[in-house]
Order: C-alpha cells, then structure tokens, then sequence
C-alpha cells in the first residue's frame, strides 16, 4: 500500500473559490443537459404520450435492469448547431438481463426523431464503442429517417450506420433493432442488418418506400399496414422476428432475446470489495482552479478516484511535471498518466513512453489525466530534441493496444492533447470536466499569434500598424476561441463522450472499464522496453 | 399402561398429543393424507401410516383404516384428538371393539351429547338452563340462530334475521349438514348477539370425579369460529362463575362422563347463561387452561384411560392466559383462506411449543409446510400467560406483532389490533366483537405499506447491487419504479433514486436511508430510526418491524403476455372444490346472483355474476377440483 497524502483544505480559502467556481460551471452544465432531457418540448412529449407512446429515456429505463448504473454518452451532441441538445438520439451504456450493451435510442419527440449530421455523428461513436469492446448494440427505432434539408451531411456518411450493424455482427457482437413506430426508407435497414428484430404492433413501419413513394414509383396503392406493418413483417415478409403487443411487450421480448444470447465477458465485473478512496471524493470540487494557469497537484484527483487512495508511482523523480504510476479502480489495475505542471519537456515525454510500453507489456489499461498546456518550446528545448521526445510520446500513445481512457480535467493543449490521448488517438473513451479547455494553443496565445503574424505583414509591407483594430481583433478572437475551446463545446462536436461532474469520476471510469472487459485486454507486442 | 399411541389427526393437535406422549415415554404412531406426508407430524412420530388420499373423507375420517393402522403399527391405544372422528361414537366403539385403548370418554357418553337438540333435552332434565329449541319460531324469537344438530366448528351456523329468509335458510343449512356431518338434522334457537361464550373445562375419572378446571371465554369469533380465547372468562361474578361450573360438572355428571370435555354456555348480558352443547373431547383452546393451572390435560387424558384417579380437587387457576390463534386467511376479504406455502413462522422471544406458562406455541406447520385448502387454515396457536389479563394481552400482542410469519395472508394484524383495542381490554366481550369492530380491526395500514415498500425496494437495490453506485444516472431523468401489491390489494408504487447525497423518494421527503442490505433497512425520518427486516420468496415480500409486518407481492415490470382474461371471466379465488353449481349455460343472470359455490379450507364460498348479462361458457360441475386463477364461467355483460 502507497497511500496518497493530501493537502487539500477543505476549510481553507483557495479551496472554497475553486469549489464556488466549480460548482458554477456545473450549474451550467446542469443547464444543459436540462435541454437534452427536454428533447422536443413538453407539448411534442405530450402529444407522443397520448398515442400511447413512451420517451426515450422511459423506453430505456423499461430496458435496463432495474436498479443498474446506465452511462449516458454524448448526451451535448449538437450543442451550438442549428439543431437542438442531444441530437435527437439518446445513446449510452446500460445492463440488460445482466449484460451491458450499447443502448440507442430515436428521440421522437424531436422533429419526428429525424437524424440531422450529428444524430448520425453520436450513433456513429455509439457503434464504434460497440464494436471496440464487444457491447451488444440495442436499437429502439423510431425516426422520420434523414433531416432532409441536411441530406447532403447525412445520406453519404450515413450508409456506415448500416455497414457498422452487420460488421458487429460478423465480428460476433448481437444486435438488436425494437421498432416502435417510422423506420422507413433507409432506416429500414436498421431492423434490417440487425441480428435480432421486434416489431411493435400497429406501430412499426418499416418500408423502403411509404404510399405515396410507391404510388409515385409505380402507381401502386398500398396501406403503411401492407408495405410495413408488425403483422406483415412477421407473417410474410420474415423481417420482423417478434411482434410485440405493445411498447412495454416490445422491451420485454427485446429482454429476453438479451438474456438468451448466452454472452460471457471475457473480463471481471467491478470488485466489490475494492476499497474506496480514502479521500472524500466531493473534494474534487475544490482542486481544479477556477484559472488554467495555475497549476494544481493531480495526485490529489488520483488519490480520490483510485482504491483505497493507492498509488505506486513510476519515476517520481525524473520528468516530475508528469505523474505516472499505477493504481486499481473499482478493482480493475489502471497505468495513470497525469499532468503535473502544464508543460511537458523531453524527460515527461520519455518517460510516458516508456511508461505506456510498460502498460502494453503487462495488458494494463491507461488513464490519462488532462491538464496540459502543450510541449515546450524555445531553443533550448527544440536543440534538446523536443520533437523527437513528443513524437516518442505520441508515437507510444498511438501504437498502443492496452484501452485508454481520458479525462479532460483543466487544459488540453496543443500536440499535448495528442499525446495525452485527444480523441484523434482513440481513447476507448473520453470525459471532460467542466473546467475543461482544450485547443490548439490558449486563446490569449492564439490571438497574440495572430498579432504578432498581422504586425510583421504590415512591418514587412511597410504599412502602418493600426493597434486600435489590433486590439478589437485580438479580443474577438480571444472570446471566440476561449468559447471554442470550451467543454459543452467540444461535446457539442462530439469531440468527447460527455461532461461530467467531478464527483461521479470514479463512477464513470469504473463504468467504462467494466464495458472495456467485454473485450481482450491486450498490449501491444513486438518491440522490448527501451530505457531512455 | 399404553406404550403406543396412535393420534387419529393431523397438524398441531397430533404434535401436542406427541409431545406428552415423549414426556411419558410413551412410543407414537401418526396417520397422515397424502398431502401431509412430509408434514412435522409425521416426520416427529416414531412411526406414520398412510392414509390414501387428500379428502378427509377418505383420510382422516376413515375409521376403519385408523384402527387397521393402529394394529398394524403395534399401538395399544387411540387418541382422536379434535375434530375428525374425535367425536364419532361409532369410532370410538371401533377403537374398543379392535382391543385398543380410546383416550376419550365412553361412546355412549359421546352419542348422548351427539345431537344438539337430545343434548339439549338431556340437559333441561338435569336441571341445566338451556336455549330451547324452537319449534314454531315467531317474530319475538328473531333474531334466530340456525345449527346443524351433528355440527360442531361452526360449520352450518346461519343467523336469520327475517321469518321469511327462514326456509331458505334451514335448506342451505340442511344441504350443508347432510355434507359435512352424515345428517340434515337441523334446528332454531334464538340468537343473543350480545351474548359472549363461556365454557367450562372438565375433567372426569372414572371413578366418579368430576372436575371443572376453570372457564374459559372464547367469545372474539368469525364465522362462528373461535379466533381468541382466555382463561378465566373474565368479569364473571363469583356466584355466576360456581353456578357455572356446577352446571357443567352436573351435565357430565348425567351421562358419566369421563376424560376431558367442555359444557359450553351462551353468558347473557344479565348474568343469565345457557347450556349449547357439549365437546366430548379435548378443545383447540386447551392451552389457556394448562397455562394458569399447570396441568397437562392431555397427560391427564392418558392416565384416566388407563384407569387411573383424579385427585379430588383441580388445582386452583394462577394468572391470566389468552391465546390466539394465527390463521392462514384475509380478514379484510371476507376472511377469505390463504393458501401457499409457509417459508418462515418465527416467534421474536424464547418460548416453548406445546407446553409451559410463558409464551407457548401450538402449531402443526413449519417453514416450507404448504397451506393446502385440504384441511383448516390454522397455522398456530400462540398462548401467553402473565399475571394479570392485561399484561397477558400486552404480551401477546407484542409478541404476535414482533412475529415473522412469512407466507400466505395472515390475520396477525387483526389479532394485533384485537388484543389492544380498548374494548377488549376493558373485558367488553361478546360474540358479536369482531363483526362490530371489523372496520377498525382490519382498516387498511396505508401509510405502514407504503413505508414497507419503500423498504422493500431498497432492500431489493440492496441485493442487485454490484460495486457501482445504484441505479446511477448521469442524467437522471427519472426514479426507479418499483410497485407492490398489498394483501387488500391495493398497489403502492416506490419511486426513488439514490443520489450523492442520500436517498430521494417520493411520498417520503423527510426519509433518510441510513443502510440497506437485502435483508435489512435501516430508515430514519425525524432523527427517528427504524429498522425494517425484509425476506423475499419469489414475488412475495415480508417486511417485518417490532410494531408488525407487512406483506407485499412485487408486481412484474411487464405483463405476463400468456394472461389474457376475458373481461366478465370468473376465476377461481382460492384452490378449493366446486360444491355446487346454480345457474346454467345460457342462463340470464343478474349482477351478484350466485352462480357456484366453492368449498375450500372448510368454508363455502359463493362466485357471483359479475354484472348483469347471460351466462355463456361455465366449467364447473360438482366435486372438481380447481386451483387459484382456474376459469370457472363467462358472464358476457348484458348489452347498455
């Protein structure tokens, strides 16, 4: 046992700002997420409940195990686009019949559950985290298709839908489709690629063209019944394998073909008996500053979020702006890699490397813990082989097989997002705190950039400098990238799986690493440890 | 001397029987039905003969197939227990007639008290106050009670209100003794709601002793049936009291009489009492009786039939006991028999079975026993005696409250609340109690199951909890939902959510979960904690607290896809036989008029029109056997 100590004073000054400007960024967040929730208003909810027809979120709920943690994911798509919070899907990870699986599912009363460019977006990455770690994917369809105006966004890309249903399927992985109600033209090939189909009763509809498509096409008449209905798909035309007597029929057979997949996980459940972190895990409030800039200690996050606040920490003397060191979660052994001071030189940048080919030798999941400004930079550092050493770093992030997960907990910046493991590496999965950030640089470096680039070209032109219009320009850009770079953004553009509140760190972790054991844990091989 | 006694019963009379024959030494044979073949009786007994079949009929009450098993099993004497053949004058003389001993009083003893109406004439000749029977009844005698002359339990027993419902009524009840008792023999006396029952205790040797072993009062019954029994009948004068016991030591003076019997009496609210009938055999509410005079009656029993003297003197009565008796069976429902199996019956504080004058237990089942409707609903006899009627009372309540009694209905709350409603403590006794104070005795506890539920789901969060935080969101958007049934049928739904800071459940806002395990809740409201114990068998779910316990079904989160009722479908309510069918395919039936009768658990129960229409499908006839949820007939409702 290497206990973590603490010096967070939860009584003291700095601790209660932090804690104050934490909990009103959650309060924001909270705000948010309320739109999601909301999907397509109380008067569309209504309406859809009078026909009988149950939410989203309660044909979830319905499908779970009651009592079971579900894992909302990506619950931001679309923040800051045209279209509304959430996209019009509601994708996440729950336990059915003991079994987790990817759930999707259609918002109807969001414009009919019609996909726009990030609908597609959000259950593109629902697919992927299925495919990754061999979740079974659950379907509850029930969408108008493709938002037509945004076709141009959506009907390319969008045959992956499809594509990833029956490559889940060749690579083992069940799916299931539950149509509630519309699943037309396209979306017909959701129940129509998927292992397992349940149609509901006078509801479903599923059919490539609907009666005025047909009478246009060929000048047949024909009834939604005849061209897609429960009955027909069951009786004659073989697409539908279960037809339900209504919704809740519907998750209960979509239950039960859950509980006879025979589906064993290669991995452990979450330990019960693991030991909880020593620290109260409601201080993680109050170590992020509510400033960037200055830095905060990661072994206090570290030491309440690991068991039993156990940390054995690797090389704590070389490379010190990196903590690196191994730990369990929930019971599950977990290589940490976290930001200590911002910036990361040629020794961190060895030292992760060397530290993630460790991992990949012993099949040992990573954490990284974001709080980075980037690699250094000056001549000393790029003489002292900067590019080499971060490339070394992103070289052993990229290659590496063990699953990764990320938590965006302050900055995210520059190639130090990279090597951290930034979307575009893959993590198995992504969270951000709301005290997130992350860009290519921070703002006021960004438009002081931008400046000082405007200001050789007018030196260069020998043109006047206006300093006036510089000002109002670096402002704007300032405010423009510091609102991009913030985390309901980037969630918005499903650059993470979500955002999520301090305080649940460990549960979401634990969640995630119990999805990752449904598939092999395996390191990369091949090449030895080299000692830098 | 015996050295092997067969008990001609069953359940918890044949363990009390055995359990004196243990002290004795004496060896024990048990008869048993098919369906008691794994039952404590017969697994306690040094050896058990079967008896073939379910039916009393072609079980217990086979004489000739009792005596055969007695000689068989090497028994030298027969012990008929209560009801069966324990009144049976013609077994009693097969039991003598085969060379056995009969632990009973002679058959001519039991054939003079056989008959409700001779009995009664043999009484008014010895000078003992009865109830005639009225020949003629006329408006002054109403209200009346009908009685089969061969009944006993109960059974037949119809208060008639109205001359004209007279006719109606001496058939059903002439139809219901020919069954139950081999005769229709049936008569009027009038009925004094008021009245409470006192009996007597005797006991007699047959060498002219004849005690009265104290009184007892059995007035709190349904139907007919005794439900909570003391010893002494409290409130009685001194002078009532020997007038009393000296009636019925002259009743079985008159047909010497010996072993153990009771005269049982109608008290007025004057003072003046009647003789009704005598039980020429040990009673289900004997124990009272041996608990505040620390007699053995059984043991005593045993030693006049072996001949032996009886002191000349009982043993003065010492304290107060009450027992109660724990039914399987829904007071709120018409008292409707619960079946099902018994998974726990356990009793919070040391105690003794079938001895002792502390708190005692009598009873014939134990955990994973099935309550068939074959045979009476008793599932025990729980006995207290304390010095005082009051502290008596306390006690059992308490101890009855604190009891886990898992598994069919129960009327435990109703014995509860008996035992501590004012009325009873203040001694205001007559038959009518628990038909007058039934609102209050069995109201629904509406807040008490809600809170249990509340339990309940916690304590089931609790078992399906793995390491994660239960039914965590990280978008909550709704509680968990769990629903429940009660016994009176009533569905609360729990809905709750378990968050950072605690739980969050509506209907509960000042509720705080302290802990929670599968089997035990702790909750606090008001800086007040309770701890709430929580069993669950399948569906079924009983929460238990020292102040009661409450039994709950957990809905399914579906509906069943294979129960598809048709609307006007009459199902069976219990498991039970059909006793008679009134109405016929195509009949025009009225909305509560009685289409078949059912008998189960000793009880008839009517199956009514469910609304006004036309009788179109019925699939019962006489004697078929049908279990809980078996269509019995389709009423398709008259068109509006």
């Amino acid at each position: 046992m290497t206990v973590l100590t603490t010096r967070v004073d939860p009584a003291g000054p700095e601790y209660a700002e932090h804690r104050a400007a934490m909990l009103a960024k959650l309060a924001e967040l909270d705000a948010e997420h309320a739109k999601a929730l909301a999907g397509g208003g109380p008067s569309y909810l209504e309406r859809h409940r009078k026909r009988g027809k149950l939410p989203a979120r309660e044909r979830i709920e319905l499908l779970v195990d009651q009592d079971s943690p579900f894992l909302e994911l990506s619950p931001l798509a679309a923040w800051g686009s045209e279209y509304p919070v959430g996209a019009a899907l509601v994708t996440g990870i729950g336990v059915i019949e003991g079994v987790e699986c990817v759930i999707t599912a259609n918002d109807p009363t969001v414009r009919g559950g019609a996909s726009n460019p990030w609908t597609l977006r959000k259950a593109l990455r629902a697919n992927e985290i299925a495919l990754h770690n061999r979740l079974p994917l659950v379907n509850l369809v029930e969408s108008g298709g493709a938002d037509l105006p945004s076709q141009k966004e959506i009907f390319i890309p969008g045959g992956a839908l499809f594509r990833d249903l029956t490559r889940l399927s060749a690579a083992g992985i069940p799916t299931v489709a539950v149509v509630f109600g519309n699943s037309t033209a396209g979306g017909a090939y959701v129940p129509g690629m998927s292992d397992h189909t349940v149609l509901v009763k006078e509801r479903a509809k599923v059919f490539l063209g609907g009666p005025p498509l047909v009478k246009m096409a060929t000048g047949e008449e024909a009834d939604d019944e005849s061209l897609g209905g429960a009955e027909m798909h069951a009786r004659i035309s073989g697409l539908a394998d279960h037809v339900a007597a209504d919704e809740a029929d519907a998750l209960r057979i979509a239950r039960r073909i859950v509980a006879r997949l025979d589906h064993r996980k290669p991995g452990p459940d979450p330990d019960r008996r693991a030991a909880p972190p020593r620290y109260d895990e409601e201080e993680l409030l109050g170590i992020v500053p509510g400033d960037l800039k200055v830095p905060f200690d990661p072994r206090e996050v570290i030491a309440r979020i690991v068991d039993g606040s156990d940390f054995d920490e690797f090389k704590p003397l070389y490379g010190t702006s990196l903590a690196t060191g191994w730990a369990r979660l929930h019971g599950y052994p977990v290589g940490v890699l976290a930001n200590a001071q911002g910036v990361l030189f040629s020794q961190e940048s060895q030292k992760a490397a060397q530290f993630i080919q460790l991992a990949n030798q012993r099949n040992t999941p990573l954490l990284f813990l974001h709080n980075t400004t980037g690699y250094m930079v000056g001549k000393d550092y790029e003489q002292g082989g900067i590019i080499k050493h971060g490339a070394m770093m992103i070289n052993a992030v990229a290659n590496s097989t063990v699953p990764h997960l990320s938590v965006l907990m302050g900055a995210s910046y520059g190639a130090g997002h990279y090597g951290m493991c930034g979307r575009a590496y893959e993590p198995r999965f992504l969270f951000s705190w709301p005290s997130a950030k992350s860009a290519v640089m921070g703002p006021q470096q960004l438009a002081g950039v931008l400046s000082i680039v405007a200001r050789q070209s007018a030196a260069a032109k020998g043109r006047p400098y206006d300093e006036e219009a510089d000002a109002a320009i670096r402002a704007m850009v300032e405010q423009q990238i510091e609102a991009e770079s913030l985390p309901v953004f980037l969630s918005g553009r499903l650059y993470d799986d979500g955002v999520i509140d301090p305080r649940d760190t460990r549960t979401v972790l634990g969640l995630c690493l119990s999805a990752i054991h449904n598939a092999p844990v395996e390191g990369a091989r091949g090449y030895g440890v080299f000692r830098l | 001397m015996i050295t092997n006694l067969l008990v001609a019963n069953r359940g918890e009379i044949a363990r009390r029987v055995f359990r004196t024959c243990r002290e004795l030494g004496i060896a024990t044979t048990a008869v048993h039905s098919d369906p008691d073949a794994g039952a404590p009786h017969v697994r306690e007994a040094d050896a058990a003969v079967r008896l073939p079949g379910a039916a009393p009929a072609d079980t217990y009450l086979r004489a000739d197939l009792i005596v055969r098993a007695a000689l068989a099993a090497g028994a030298d004497a027969v012990h008929p227990g209560y009801g069966f053949l324990s009144e049976s004058a013609d077994f009693a003389r097969a039991v003598l007639d085969a060379g056995l001993v009969w632990v009973g009083p002679p058959p001519a003893a039991i054939a003079a008290m056989g008959s409700k109406t001779a009995a009664k004439r043999l009484m008014a000749e010895a000078g003992v106050p009865v109830l005639g029977a009225l020949t003629e009844p006329t408006e002054a005698d109403l209200p009346l009670l009908v009685k089969a002359a061969a009944g006993g339990g109960g059974r037949g027993m119809r208060v008639v209100r109205g001359l004209a419902e007279l006719p109606g009524e001496l058939a059903a009840a002439r139809a219901e003794a020919a069954k139950a008792f081999g005769s229709d023999e049936v008569f009027c006396e009038r009925y004094l709601p008021a009245g409470r029952h006192v009996e007597v205790q005797l006991l007699a040797d047959a060498h002219g002793t004849v005690w009265a072993v104290g009184d007892r009062d059995c007035s709190l019954q349904r139907r007919h049936q005794k439900v909570i029994e003391e010893a002494p009948a409290p409130g009685l004068s001194a002078e009532v009291r020997s007038a009393l016991h000296a009636a019925a030591r002259t009743a079985a003076g008159a047909i010497g009489y010996t072993g153990a019997g009771t005269a049982e009496f109608l008290l007025a609210e004057d003072g003046r009492f009647f003789f009704l009938e005598m039980n020429t055999r040990l009673q289900v509410e004997h124990p009272v009786t041996e608990a505040v005079t620390g007699l053995d009656l059984v043991a005593l029993q045993i030693a006049v039939a072996e001949g032996e003297r009886l002191p000349p003197e009982p043993p003065a009565t010492d304290g107060h006991a009450i027992e109660a008796r724990l039914y399987a069976e829904d007071p709120a429902a018409d008292w409707r028999p619960a079946t099902g199996t018994l998974h726990l019956l356990e009793l919070p504080f040391p105690y003794q079975e079938f001895t002792g004058t502390g708190l005692r237990l009598d009873s014939g089942v134990a955990a994973g026993s099935e309550i068939t409707p074959h045979y009476d609903a008793m599932l025990a006899k729980v006995v207290v005696r304390a010095p005082t009627r009051a502290a008596a009372a306390r006690r059992l309540a308490d101890a009855l409250a604190r009891a886990r009694v898992h598994g069919p209905a129960t009327n435990r709350d109703l014995l509860v609340r008996a035992l501590r409603h004012p009325a009873f403590l203040a001694a205001e006794l007559h038959t009518g109690f628990l038909a007058e104070h039934a609102a209050e005795l069995t109201a629904p506890d509406t807040e008490g199951v809600e809170r249990a539920a509340l339990a309940a789901a916690l304590a089931d969060a609790a078992g399906r909890r793995g390491a994660l935080p239960s039914g965590w969101r990280n978008l909550p958007s709704q509680p968990q939902l769990k629903r429940y049934r009660a016994e009176d049928g009533t569905e609360t739904a729990v809905r709750y959510r378990l968050t950072r800071t605690g739980l969050v459940a509506e209907g509960h806002p000042e509720v705080e979960l302290v802990e929670a395990a599968p089997d035990r809740v702790v909750l606090a409201e008001g800086g007040l904690r309770r701890t709430y114990r929580v069993a669950r068998y399948g569906d079924r779910v009983h929460v238990d607290t020292p102040a009661g316990g409450t039994a709950l079904t957990a809905l399914p989160r579906f509906p069943d896809p294979t129960v598809r009722t048709d609307p006007g479908a009459l199902l069976a309510p219990m498991p039970g036989t059909v006793l008679r069918v009134a109405a016929a395919v195509g009949d025009t039936v009225t909305a509560g008029q009685p289409l078949l009768v059912l008998e189960a658990m000793k009880m008839e129960h009517r199956v009514t029109a469910p609304a006004d229409g036309t009788l179109v499908d019925l699939r019962a006839a006489p004697g078929r056997q049908v279990e809980t949820g078996t269509l019995l007939a389709v009423v398709q409702p008259a068109e509006a």
